[in-house]
């Protein structure tokens, strides 16, 4: 495989980085399906699996201070953005001490501290958000990034339309990422898209943009890297277009009757994972002994976020009301 | 001939390919309606026998395709339109309300707007705060549409057609909880006209109001009530506008109490509406003041335990109903 790390000068110790931060959010996302079955979690659980070197490369380019907002489909985009896995998993447990108190569930990961403003289940609801974050990070005078993760799905709701053109419109600093994996639920994009390229519609309103391989995370990461220097400047927003695919079903219940699985299959044998460990393997940067630990590290990780999600409380009855209103400045 | 049972899924599908095969101007359009087979599976396999010219994928673009819905009625079709969900729909709200409803009036009665759209309602499924709001009522605030809530699968079944013969827009509300539903397959004389509210179990001193998703509830608080020796009537609205006060007012002045079950927050629902209704024209045959169970004024929390509580629940239509006559709460 191609992997052209010289762009973004990286070293092998940051590629075996993001191999294992692709793992965590491969292993993880395996644990909630199981996790699932037993009903541990519940509502609607959409997995990542497949796409995990869009969140991970893109997260790479952003700092302390960069905000970040996704879809349903955000357990990678928490973990890779560094909320604590344990926080993930009792959110899915729906437990108080989870991300979200628990009011949100797999759709809704929130951590203002990490400027991870979620979890959105409306198809291109965020966008908007995202916009205005942007708009007030301009008004502020600060030149922080606000990323907007998105399928391509969401590229046919009007609010897509708008938000590019008010993020242009405005020299907003704001880095668009479009997660092309083909399909939405079971609607590919040759059916729902008269132009099939989204960042040619980014194009058309003055957007930087362009496609990558989403299934590369070093391409990934360069890319992103390089469209975050570009907003931080003033140089008005961006759009990555990131082609991948994901693995599974749209969310737990879907029966997959719209696509075949020899197109599943070979779009697995272009993993991204696999595609790295590879590429890492052969350049003789990943034991199998290396592996293992990385292995053991990851399941640790996730066998306590596990116990921590168990052991903790469900909120009282009695606090049902809490969070629908706050408490005016004073 | 053993009778055979039909869920509430099913007759929707039943219905739905009777009036495609009986009228030509018929088709289905929505998001994944077609090769994914409908986000709850209600149009599996229609595809196949219809095609793609009736039976028609969109993109996710809801106000685009409410709005040509709304076009292609005005042009001689007969569309129904599925939107996923409630929640959906308030991407649509404009056309909706801003189109379909008035076109009629505006014109001078020379458009009319013959259309059928058909959504999901309503939590229980710990879909969490953007997927479980029952919002029947906003669209039944609204002169110029009407608004029916089948909750049984007769109505299911038979109902579709009776909208698809209006000559002016109608929603259908089919509650989340009631596709696997299951009874008895249904005759067309198990469905009354769309207009009309239902007696589903007769009483004498209670009536128990309510539509859709909270009808079973409703039914079981009513058995539940039995046992202590009341004797609870039931009544379907299944039309949410217009009205059916007829069949409303006959009960109460039987009864001389009335509690209204409605899944809608408390504030400014059609359970207020009913109460109104009651207080103006029952006045003086009630016994006691109108009362509702509805859901808490909190968004839908994820949790089961607090999912629970934000909505009706049978214990609460009970304890309404004991309040109410004055018996002990066991
Ligand atoms: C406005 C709106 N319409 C419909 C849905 C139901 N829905 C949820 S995800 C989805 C597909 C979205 O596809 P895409 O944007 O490509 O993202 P992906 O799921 O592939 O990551 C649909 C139709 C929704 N959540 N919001």
């Amino acid at each position: 495989m191609n992997i052209d790390n010289s762009k973004v000068h990286m070293g092998i110790a940051h590629m075996q980085f993001l191999f294992k931060q692709m793992l965590r959010i491969r292993r993880f996302e395996e644990k909630c399906a199981e996790l699932y079955t037993q009903e541990k979690i519940r509502g609607f659980l959409h997995l990542y699996i497949g796409e995990e070197a869009v969140a991970v490369g893109v997260m790479q380019a952003l700092k302390a201070e960069d905000a970040v907002f996704a879809t349903y489909r955000e357990h990678g985009h928490a973990l890779a953005r560094g909320l604590s896995m344990d926080k993930v998993m009792a959110e899915m447990f729906g437990k108080v001490t989870g991300s979200s108190r628990g009011r949100g569930g797999s759709m809704h990961i929130f951590d203002v501290e990490k400027r991870f403003y979620g979890g959105n289940a409306i198809v291109a609801g965020a966008l908007p958000l995202a916009v205005g974050l942007a708009l007030a990070n301009k008004m502020q005078k600060k030149n922080d990034v606000v990323v907007c993760f998105f399928g391509e799905g969401a590229v046919a709701e009007g609010e897509f339309h708008e938000s590019l053109n008010l993020a242009q419109l405005w020299q907003l600093p704001i880095l668009f990422v479009c997660e092309n994996n083909g399909y939405a639920m079971g609607t590919a994009l040759a059916i729902s898209e008269s132009e099939r390229h989204i960042f040619r519609k980014a194009q058309s309103y003055g957007l930087k943009s362009h496609a990558v391989d989403g299934m590369n995370v070093v391409e990934v990461e360069s890319a992103a890297t390089q469209y975050c220097q570009r907003i931080r400047k003033g140089d008005g927003p961006c759009l990555l277009e990131c082609n991948t695919y994901r693995f599974r079903g749209h969310s737990m219940f879907d029966t997959q009757l719209y696509r075949e699985s020899d197109e599943v299959e070979a779009w697995k044998r272009k993993g991204p994972i696999m595609k790295l460990q590879r590429w890492l393997e052969a350049n003789g940067k990943l034991s199998s002994a290396e592996l293992k630990q990385i292995e053991d590290q990851v399941a640790d990780e996730i066998n306590q976020s596990i116990a921590f999600a168990e052991r903790s409380e469900i909120e009282d009855i009695s606090d049902l009301y809490l969070g629908v209103y706050g408490e005016s400045e004073s | 001939m053993k009778n055979q049972s039909l869920t509430y899924r099913e007759a929707l599908k039943i219905a739905i390919s009777e009036a495609m095969r009986n009228d030509e101007r018929v088709f289905l359009m929505g998001e994944d309606v077609g090769n994914y087979g409908g986000c709850y599976a209600v149009s599996k396999g229609l595809l196949e026998e219809f095609g793609a010219d009736r039976i028609i994928d969109t993109p996710l673009s809801e106000s685009g395709f409410v709005g040509a819905g709304i076009g292609a009625a005005i042009g001689g079709m007969r569309p129904i339109i599925e939107v996923m969900t409630v929640n959906f729909s308030l991407l649509a709200l404009d056309q909706i309300v801003n189109n379909a409803a008035t076109l009629r009036h505006m014109s001078g009665n020379q458009i009319g707007v013959p259309l059928v759209i058909r959504m999901a309602t309503g939590a229980g499924k710990q879909l969490a705060a953007q997927h479980s709001h029952s919002l029947e009522n906003w669209y039944a605030h609204v002169p110029g549409i009407k608004v029916l809530a089948p909750a049984t699968v007769a109505d299911a079944r038979y109902m579709l057609s009776m909208a698809l013969k209006d000559p002016d827009p109608v929603i259908l509300f089919e509650h989340v909880m009631l596709y696997n539903d299951s009874a008895a397959t249904p005759k067309p004389e198990d469905c009354p006209d769309m207009h009309q509210a239902c007696v589903r179990k007769a009483g004498n001193d209670i009536s128990l109001i309510t539509y859709g998703g909270s009808l079973s509830k409703t039914l079981h608080a009513a058995s539940e009530l039995e046992k202590q020796g009341i004797s609870a009537e039931v009544v379907d609205l299944r039309c949410l506008r217009p009205l059916d006060t007829q069949t409303l007012f006959k009960s109460v002045d039987k009864t001389h109490r009335m509690i209204v079950v409605d899944e809608g927050w408390r504030t400014g629902s059609l359970a207020s509406e009913i109460c109104a209704l009651v207080a103006e024209h029952c006045f003086w045959s009630l016994d006691a003041p109108p009362s509702r169970v509805c859901s808490k004024e909190v968004p839908i929390p994820y949790p089961q335990h607090l999912e629970r509580a934000a909505t009706p629940q049978v214990a609460q239509v009970v304890e309404a109903a004991l309040t109410l006559l004055n018996r002990d709460v066991t």
